[in-house]
């Protein structure tokens, strides 16, 4: 199956939205780089704005997403509540 | 009477199509054929333009808020850069010539883009294309400018980097950079889209910044690794418009197929070619590097392109027709790009300089099958050939230019690489070269488009230079003995080194 990946910046920002994908996508494989944290998982991962509110402590918009972010690989779908990443095949 | 009130807040989706559909009219002064007059001629059908939606449903108003914040937190940094010496925290100055190319034929392209952009986003006549074209233009405008400001404070003190609008323009190897999107602008909206927004963005812009931002953060460049990841921020973007673009393309009509796949073969070669560039950096010039150029298209060629080529599969949509090629060519173009600048470092505006016996060492060990039987040999010859003359290796001769890619045709053939590939296509009498059948294969088909190529090398020869080196180094705003030649003789070395012991000394 293909891998899809998100890359966000390392920082105190992104920590609990690396947890919160961590606990949404037990599947994904954190890497940790330079300045970097890259999630591969296969076929699929989901970010869920509910499991980063718990993991933040406070109300989150999804599209904050978009500061940190380094690149993905994948088809994405974003609603309020999620983002997806997904290969079809 | 209690009133019914409305939804506080929109969903994403509705919000979406409030601020992008919404805004849209249909023309009655005339007619929409008149109003977008270049959707057609390139052969591509559209029938509900409706259907193409921003898989990020990103709003105009959103997109301020956040763009605002990035550039809050880049100019922080840089500001902080300036303020504590930054440019004496890098590894050491070798690092600088990554910077330099980067801002020559790099930064320029970003510029290219933005205008690119601007002129497509006006072109198509889906609003939502149009907002989301709008959106990167501005993108690409703001990655120039964030990029010249950052590397400006490294002009302050260093060489090379004062000239980069007129390198861009004049010197040969940043029109490699400067032809690709010069390309891409002189083709229609859709061609563009392809080029820039597909192969460039989706298929190849992670072998350029990742590595290279990734690289700055390892050799103590803060102001790099903030302008890198402010402008990447905005590339996941980017390829997901691409990747959009594409799809949106396929389902409109089967008729498209044919005409998106002949793109998608001819902008993933100039791709490859632009990023042999790239591939020299990551091998040759960060002192402490990240991976080799092969690990980096391990991961985000093979890898990634290969899941996303699968994925497009269902459209009959397959791998580019140069992929098999580009795929043995990873293992050596690198080195024999290098091995050219050095060569030619006279006419560079950066500096090079012949490997170390640790760095030839690790490239060794990142190409086993191809460093030490094919380019350790011609380092040590190079090293051997400067030890007994007690002069710098330099080619004066002057090298072959693709009319196509615009590199010297320096690459070897596929299946021997001992032997420099050439090809050649008569074109109303006059002979072309080209470094590959993919470039050659690029001009047969457009020949009118490249027989118009400025080429920089036969510049030099034409009147009024005819061939004046010192007066070819002034037009290109190249100071001999100061931004050009071997990094061991530099006055960028000989600075970097002599601030650095002031900055750790009371001397």
């Amino acid at each position: 199956m293909s891998t899809v990946f998100i890359a966000l910046q390392a920082n105190e920002e992104t920590r609990p939205i690396i947890e919160a994908i961590e606990l949404d996508n037990p599947q994904a494989v954190v890497n940790r780089e330079p300045a970097m944290v890259k999630i591969n998982a296969p076929g699929r991962l989901v970010i869920r704005k509910d499991t980063i509110e718990e993991q933040l402590g406070r109300s989150y918009d999804l599209q904050e997403l978009q500061i940190n972010l380094i690149t993905l690989s994948g088809n994405v779908d974003e609603d309020e509540d999620t983002l997806t990443l997904t290969w079809n095949e | 009477m209690d009133m019914k009130t409305a939804n506080k807040k929109l969903s994403l989706k509705d919000k979406y199509k409030l601020f992008t559909r919404d805004l849209g009219w249909e023309p009655t002064y005339r007619t929409k054929e008149e109003v977008f007059p270049y959707v057609q001629y390139e052969g591509i059908k559209i029938h509900d333009w409706d259907k193409w939606e921003d898989p990020f449903r990103l709003t105009m108003d959103s997109y301020w808020k956040y763009q605002a914040e990035k550039e809050r937190k880049f100019y922080a940094i840089i500001d902080a850069h300036a303020q504590n010496n930054g440019h004496l925290h890098i590894t050491d100055a070798r690092y600088l010539s990554a910077l330099k190319v980067f801002l020559q034929a790099i930064s320029p392209g970003e510029y290219a883009a933005h205008k690119g952009f601007a002129r497509v986003g006006r072109e198509f006549p889906g609003v939502g294309t149009q907002v989301a074209c709008q959106m990167q233009a501005i993108d690409e405008i703001r990655h120039a400018q964030t990029q010249i400001h950052a590397l400006s404070n490294y002009n302050k003190f260093y060489n090379g980097f004062h000239g980069f609008a007129e390198h861009r323009d004049r010197i040969w190897y940043t029109s490699v950079a400067r032809s690709f999107f010069d390309d891409a602008m002189a083709a229609g909206p859709f061609e563009f889209m392809i080029a820039i927004g597909f192969s460039f963005e989706y298929v190849l812009t992670n072998l350029l910044f990742v590595p290279f931002m990734s690289g700055a953060a390892y050799n103590g460049d803060m102001a790099t690794v903030t302008f890198g990841f402010s402008a990447q921020s905005d590339e996941a973007r980017h390829m997901t418009l691409g990747l959009e673009c594409i799809k949106f393309m396929l389902e409109q009509d089967p008729d498209n197929l044919p005409i998106v796949q002949a793109w998608i073969d001819k902008w993933f070669w100039r791709g490859i070619r632009v990023l042999s560039l790239v591939s020299t950096m990551m091998d040759y010039m960060l002192p402490k590097r990240v991976m080799s150029w092969r690990e980096a298209w391990n991961i985000y060629g093979i890898e990634n392109g290969s899941a996303l080529f699968k994925d497009l599969a269902r459209y009959g949509i397959r791998a580019p027709k140069g992929w098999d090629h580009a795929e043995e060519a990873i293992d050596h173009m690198s080195h024999q790009l290098m091995l050219g600048l050095y060569q030619w470092k006279f006419g560079t505006s950066f500096h090079v300089w012949i490997p170390s016996d640790e760095d030839m060492d690790w490239l060794s060990k990142k190409y086993p099958t191809t460093f030490d039987k094919y380019y350790r040999p011609r380092w040590e010859h190079i090293k051997k050939h400067e030890a007994a003359t007690g002069a710098p290796f330099n080619n004066f001769g002057l090298p072959k230019l693709c009319q196509c890619c615009q590199l010297p045709t320096l690459f070897t053939e596929p299946g021997d690489p001992t032997l420099i590939c050439h090809r050649e296509s008569v074109y109303q009498g006059e002979r072309y070269h080209f470094c590959s059948d993919g470039c050659k294969d690029i001009f047969d088909n457009e020949p009118e488009k490249y027989i118009q190529a400025w080429l920089p090398m036969p510049g030099l020869m034409q009147d009024p230079l005819n061939g004046d080196l010192a007066g070819w180094m002034d037009w290109v705003f190249l100071k001999n003995g100061e931004d050009n030649g071997d990094y061991a003789t530099s006055q960028d070395k000989h600075n970097f080194e002599l601030w650095r012991s002031m900055a750790s000394s009371n001397q």
